[in-house]
């Protein structure tokens, strides 16, 4: 199963080199997979995982562990940033 | 006391320079800033007053911690009644002016009247003076800040301008000091340029300039307030270093990223022109937009962004005197300049965002109408012949050459210089202009945030992002995360916003501390400041207050419940794609609430009960 993972900021260091730039790479993975556990294959801690959209959708910390990917989906994640 | 509790009162006309004492009293209801140059204003001009007319005024003020210890403590604002809106305008900016304004012993300088010819108010410490500026007059803000510390032998005066955006009157035009620190918004600019007044150049050197109440306490508090900042990690590592153009992919992703004069909310070139972007190295030369990030007076965040363009760019090929480092686009004026007109270049934004440090113009203001008469362009109304060049959506060449003919105020500039609502109006459109109030919305889309649509509609200087930033709950979970298409809730969290944002507007600290800081972080620095008892509750008062007192300038000018709205596009026409997909303002809804929290009447009206309860 497909999808595409996108990590911003100062997350982009945990993607593979040569996708930083764009800041995305698409990836498989095992269905079932949820967003906690993509957080944890890819090394981020999980302190730093501020806003985490699924699809532009907030999944909050208490539901990254139970949020199933889809195929296809575009999970998100910023560290803590802000702006005006 | 943190106040200099010294005003000094410039009567243009006559030429003079007058001292006064600060009226205590209002200090103690108002604070400072806004909130006290607010209740002068509302005191001394008629609220019907021709925003251009000699008899309105205009006040440049600092707040209890401005120049002081305090974190971001470097903070003036510019207050007024606003040529684009009509309304009240307060325009607040950094850099390091407004701190040394109070460090040479004043609050606050009122000016009244118009200069027959060009002047600028020189301030050396207890000494003022108008100084002829018909060598500055036609001069852009760097030339002047560069002419007046050349001509007075003193590099470190610090200067506030206005370019000739503020001479032509552009009605969004910016004073801008310290080179790209900016009271932006609302047009402050243009009233400076209607008294003729160029400048205001200030030195201060005094160290008894103001006193405070319990220094002890002071250093406790603002110590303690340095660490909140440096441990947070918006404030402490975030802004600093991707500054606030971070957020670009945050609100592309959520579908609030208005695009084309809000026909779309997700934009193709976001990425192009975001934060990211401009760590990234150019193919071009090999070097990244971003040069170092940079700080306002007593700013431990410093998320301002220093940026330097590529040499070979088409709009700067041939000015090597754009090739320096200088102010880089925020997040505002990344999305104003690029997404509302579908312009993805990055170097072309920082080429016009340069043009509006350089000439003071807003460039919120100034992107959005180019949005605008790009979508009149494309609807046939504008036509080539009156623009003098093709303006369709996305094209980097129309936008640049816009920036420079409102710069100059020549050809079809001095149309732009009118705002959207002006231009849309004249074309027979004006459901089109995207702006409430007659000021362009900034770079939420007021659909896919409900919050935030109900911010803009509700804000006294027009549309805003800075009144009641419901951005924070519905985007970045501060402090509670609330749905972005939620309603419940937004009401009173808006107001309890609003009202906060009056008091750290009227401290001289910037808004940008309460992404770490609580009232209570705010509070201690305050209570050790200044006399007196101020506790969260009273502060949050004197916030309240300060709304009203806004609001009744904008009763008496003429402003009703009606003009608490959204444009219909917002209203009727759904976001078309992404997560807020088919969402439109259910303004309809939250607004008798807001009413009903204000303790206003159904048109929107402080209650005799509202009035004496906060004495306004």
């Amino acid at each position: 199963m497909r999808i595409t993972l996108k990590l911003f900021a100062s997350l982009a260091v945990h993607l593979p080199a040569q996708a930083r730039s764009r800041h995305r790479v698409e990836m498989d993975v095992e269905p079932g997979t949820t967003v906690a556990e993509v957080i944890r294959r890819q090394g981020i801690p999980p302190g730093q995982c501020a806003i985490v959209l699924v699809n532009g959708v907030w999944v909050a910390p208490p539901e990254r562990a139970a949020r199933v990917l889809a195929e296809g989906e575009i999970l998100a994640i910023w560290p803590p940033v802000a702006g005006g | 006391m943190a106040w200099t509790k010294n005003v000094l009162r410039v009567n243009l006309e006559a030429g003079t320079c007058t001292t006064e004492p600060l009226n205590m009293q209002w200090a103690q209801d108002y604070l400072g800033q806004r909130g006290l140059a607010t209740k002068y204003l509302v005191s001394e001009i008629d609220p019907k007053v021709d925003p251009f007319s000699p008899k309105n005024k205009l006040i440049f003020v600092t707040g209890p911690l401005t120049a002081t210890m305090a974190a971001t403590g470097g903070r003036y604002s510019v207050v007024t009644k606003g040529p684009l809106t009509g309304a009240i305008a307060c325009s607040n900016s950094g850099g390091y002016f407004g701190a040394e304004l109070k460090f040479a012993g004043w609050d606050m300088v009122i000016f009244e009247g118009a200069s027959p010819k060009p002047v600028y108010l020189l301030i050396n410490d207890g000494k003022a003076e108008l100084v002829d500026a018909a060598h500055l007059w036609g001069k852009t803000v760097w030339e002047t800040e560069e002419t007046i510390k050349t001509q007075h032998q003193d590099p470190q005066i610090r200067v506030a301008a206005i370019g000739r955006a503020g001479e032509n009157r552009v009605l969004y035009a910016a004073i801008v000091n310290d080179l790209h620190r900016a009271a932006g918004r609302s047009g402050v600019g243009a009233v400076m340029g209607s008294k003729n007044l160029k400048a205001v150049a200030v030195r201060g050197t005094r160290t008894d300039a103001y006193q405070m109440a319990n220094p002890e306490a002071f250093f406790a508090a603002t110590e303690a307030g340095k660490k909140v900042l440096a441990a947070n990690g918006v404030t402490g590592q975030g802004l600093p270093t991707y500054g606030t153009q971070v957020l670009m992919n945050v609100i592309n992703e959520l579908g609030a990223l208005p695009t084309r004069n809000h026909r779309d909310v997700q934009f193709e070139g976001a990425h192009d022109i975001s934060g990211e972007a401009m760590h990234e190295k150019r193919p071009t030369d090999g070097k990244a937009n971003l040069v170092t990030n940079g700080a306002c007076f007593g700013c431990t965040i410093a998320c301002g962004r220093i940026s330097r363009m590529d040499p070979g760019h088409f709009s700067v090929k041939d000015k090597p005197q754009y090739h320096g480092a200088s102010g880089g686009v925020e997040y505002e004026a990344a999305w104003a300049l690029g997404a509302a007109n579908g312009v993805n270049d990055l170097e072309a934004l920082t080429y016009a965002n340069f043009l509006c440090n350089e000439d003071g113009f807003d460039p919120i203001t100034f992107g959005a109408t180019v949005g605008a008469a790009m979508e009149l362009y494309e609807m046939g109304v504008l036509t080539e012949q009156e623009v003098g060049f093709k303006l369709p959506f996305g094209s980097t060449e129309a936008m640049v050459k816009l920036a420079e003919l409102t710069a100059k105020g020549e050809g079809f500039g001095k149309i732009m210089g009118l705002g959207s609502k002006r231009l849309c109006t004249k074309y027979g459109h004006p459901e089109l202009s995207m702006t409430v109030k007659s000021q362009e919305f900034p770079a939420y889309d007021g659909r896919a945030l409900q919050g935030m649509g109900l911010a803009y509609a509700t804000n006294n200087r027009g549309a805003c992002h800075l009144r009641g930033y419901m951005v924070s709950p519905e985007v970045l979970g501060i402090p509670v995360k609330m749905e972005p298409q939620a309603t419940e809730g937004k009401p009173a969290m808006l107001k309890a916003f609003q009202d906060l944002t009056a008091v750290v507007d009227s401290a001289g600290i910037c808004l940008f501390t309460t992404f770490a800081w609580g009232l209570s972080d705010i509070q201690s620095q305050i209570q050790a400041a200044c006399e007196g008892d101020w506790s969260e509750e009273r502060l949050l008062l004197v916030g309240e207050r300060i709304w009203n007192l806004e609001r009744e300038f904008n009763l008496a000018a003429g402003f009703t419940a009606k003009d608490d709205n959204l444009p219909p596009r917002l209203m009727k026409e759904p976001a078309k794609t992404g997560p807020q997909k088919g969402a439109v303002s259910k303004l309809d809804i939250m607004l008798p609430e807001y009413y009903q929290l204000r303790g206003w009447t159904k048109e929107g009206v402080p209650t005799a009960e509202t009035r004496s309860r906060l004495g306004v």
